[in-house]
């Protein structure tokens, strides 16, 4: 399995190294299984969203992919070897787990000159990155008085210290203001040009829809899906009946869904009274057929396969699986 | 599984950039900016320094009025006196208290806040970031207890000098009675940072610091050999044995301590302290 990524001029071997490759990984706790044999690649190049609803073992696998807890079972490795046997990090990858794991009683400047000391990056690099993420104001007040957007550029300055190639961020646009959100978005598309593996979790779709090229999604634990943003759209489309469409508010619903289905459409009753969810014509021609049979219409929405119905449709399916079926 | 990644990719990553080599003194430079980067432990220690020596001058100053103007009577344990007052203990009471509680505050307060999880983010060789930090704690402490000791020691003796009742730093003891104060520091920070380490939580650590150090020495006695063999290993005890430089005057229990064996006992508690740290961390989620 050959990656595309090694192209010209790249140095040889450098994507397959770069890759998280995580393997039937699995965490119980007790009985609780946080994280269920969980296999999937994150690779160079592109903007890998993990998504998952609350709890579904997002923070847990990428704590065990930096080594900080020990997988019951299963591995996790980052350019093949497992990260906890690397004696520093900071080169290899960057991490933003919770932008509250820093110290309160220092200065921004001095947490960061404190990191980059330890895995030999020079000093200089720590003004850089201050300067890259717009705290070069803040530096030198305490952490403890910084606004969590504060500590969430922080984190994001502390993961860039080491240009490494592999970047980790665990929920990195809570508390960001709009702009804020969208600077994090185009500084993960940037490292991700750069040839950089970038992962990314979230628990909103929303969020990964304008910021991710591809999706690992889980849930309970369990992978749901690995594959690009429109595979996942589309197969979340079809599960939920949900995909593209037309939404119909009639004073007529009747006689309305028996001519579109008469033209070839195929028509299911909406959540409202009077709706209808209307696949196979497009929203010209049911309007002609709406006037055709004198039907008045109220609204005619057309809609495109939505990735928030479609994340919302496969992580409640597996949900409801997962809670009923053998274990 | 096989996924086409857009072909504009162009890897530009420094990937071959080898690693420097990975250099223990990275490490302890990077602990020693944490240690002091904290606002409040330059005047912890600044404040416990000035109180220590305060509490052993005013035990100097007590001494000092209640001698005669023209020195003490000869036979009178002159030498034991000044030496006494030069670090009393009520100051090593205090120098344990601020010890346990600096070693233990350096490694809880990161654990509390989540630091320890970006700590070993960027350094994931765990033995090697602790024995870092308990160095630089070691180096700190033992700063902290050289200047404490030698402060009070100078100054007293300055004080009783003047009623002909002081003594010399080579005096023979005297320097071994400095030395016992100012390591003691070091032993019982590292009791802390030990402690820290396994229990995680700052209440707890304290208290269970407290029980090591001030009252396991109350619970034993010198009586039998096996309650003696405790109770000499214990630091508080160690640091007496090791103050009392003339013995005339001292009733010795059946089983009474060693110079040596204190000297070993600090030694133990150190060493023992750091190797439970790094036992302990290697084998637990943090």
């Amino acid at each position: 399995m050959s990656s595309p990524v090694g192209c010209a001029g790249g140095r040889p071997g450098g994507s397959v190294e770069h890759m998280i490759e995580v393997h039937r990984l699995t965490k119980r706790y007790g009985r609780t299984a946080a994280v269920d044999e969980l296999t999937f690649t994150v690779r160079p190049g592109l903007v890998t969203g993990f998504l998952g609803p609350n709890g579904a073992g997002k923070s847990t696998t990428l704590r065990m992919i930096l080594g900080l807890d020990a997988p019951t079972a299963g591995s996790a490795t980052v350019g093949g070897r497992p990260f906890r046997e690397l004696p520093r990090g900071l080169r290899h990858v960057g991490a933003l787990l919770d932008a509250g794991d820093v110290h309160g009683g220092r200065s921004g400047r001095a947490h960061l000159r404190a990191l980059a000391r330890s895995n030999a990056v020079p000093r200089g690099r720590v003004e850089e990155v201050l300067a890259e993420v717009g705290l070069d104001g803040a530096a030198g007040r305490r952490i403890g008085g910084y606004s969590l957007g504060m500590k969430q550029r922080l984190g994001i300055a502390a993961a860039l210290l080491g240009d490494p190639p592999v970047l980790l961020f665990d929920e990195p646009l809570n508390g960001l203001d709009p702009e804020g959100v969208r600077w994090v978005r185009e500084l993960f598309r940037k490292l991700a040009a750069e040839g950089r593996t970038v992962f990314v979790s979230s628990h909103l779709m929303s969020e990964m829809e304008h910021t991710a090229d591809r999706l690992v999604v889980i849930g309970r634990g369990r992978l749901i899906a690995d594959e690009s943003l429109t595979e996942f759209a589309a197969r979340g489309a079809g599960k939920s009946g949900t995909g593209p469409g037309v939404t119909v508010r009639t004073a007529g619903p009747g006689p309305l869904a028996d001519a579109l289905r008469a033209a070839g459409g195929e028509v299911r009753p909406g959540d409202d009274a009077g709706t209808l969810l209307v696949t196979g014509l497009d929203p010209a021609r049911i309007g002609a057929l709406a006037l055709d049979h004198r039907v008045p219409l109220l609204e005619l929405t057309a809609r495109t396969a939505s990735l928030e119905e479609a994340f919302m449709a496969l992580t409640a399916d597996h949900a409801d699986h997962s809670a009923g079926g053998p274990r | 599984m096989t996924t086409t990644v857009p072909n504009a990719t162009v890897l530009t990553v420094d990937a071959a950039e080898p690693d420097p080599r990975p250099r223990f003194r990275d490490l302890y430079a990077a602990e020693w900016i944490r240690f002091w980067s904290l606002r409040s432990m330059p005047w912890v220690l600044g404040t416990g320094l000035l109180v220590l020596v305060a509490v052993n001058l005013n035990a100097a100053r007590y001494t000092y009025l209640n001698t005669e103007p023209g020195g003490p009577p000869p036979g009178s344990g002159r030498v034991s006196q000044a030496l006494n007052v030069s670090f009393t203990i009520a100051a090593v009471d205090l120098l344990m208290l601020l010890a346990v509680g600096v070693g233990a505050a350096v490694v809880v307060a990161e654990y509390s806040s989540g630091m320890i999880r970006t700590t070993f983010s960027a350094v994931p060789d765990r033995r090697a970031v602790l024995l870092a930090k308990a160095g630089v704690l070691a180096t700190a402490m033992l700063g902290l207890g050289t200047v404490a000791a030698g402060v009070s020691f100078w100054a007293a003796q300055a004080l009783l000098g003047r009623r002909h009742a002081g003594v010399s730093i080579t005096e023979p003891g005297a320097l071994r009675v400095v030395a016992a104060a100012a390591l003691l520091a070091p032993v019982c920070a590292l009791v802390g940072f030990g402690l820290g380490v396994l229990i995680r939580h700052a209440a707890a650590t304290v208290v269970a610091g407290v029980l090591v150090l001030f009252l396991l020495p109350a619970s034993f006695n010198e009586n039998h050999a096996w309650s003696a063999a405790i109770v000499h290993a214990l630091p508080l005890t160690a640091w007496r044995r090791l103050s009392w430089v003339d013995l005339t005057n001292v009733l010795l229990p059946p089983h009474p301590a060693t110079v040596a064996g204190s000297w070993l006992a600090y030694a133990g508690w150190a060493v023992g302290s750091v190797l439970l740290a790094v036992t302990v961390v290697r084998r637990r989620d943090v």
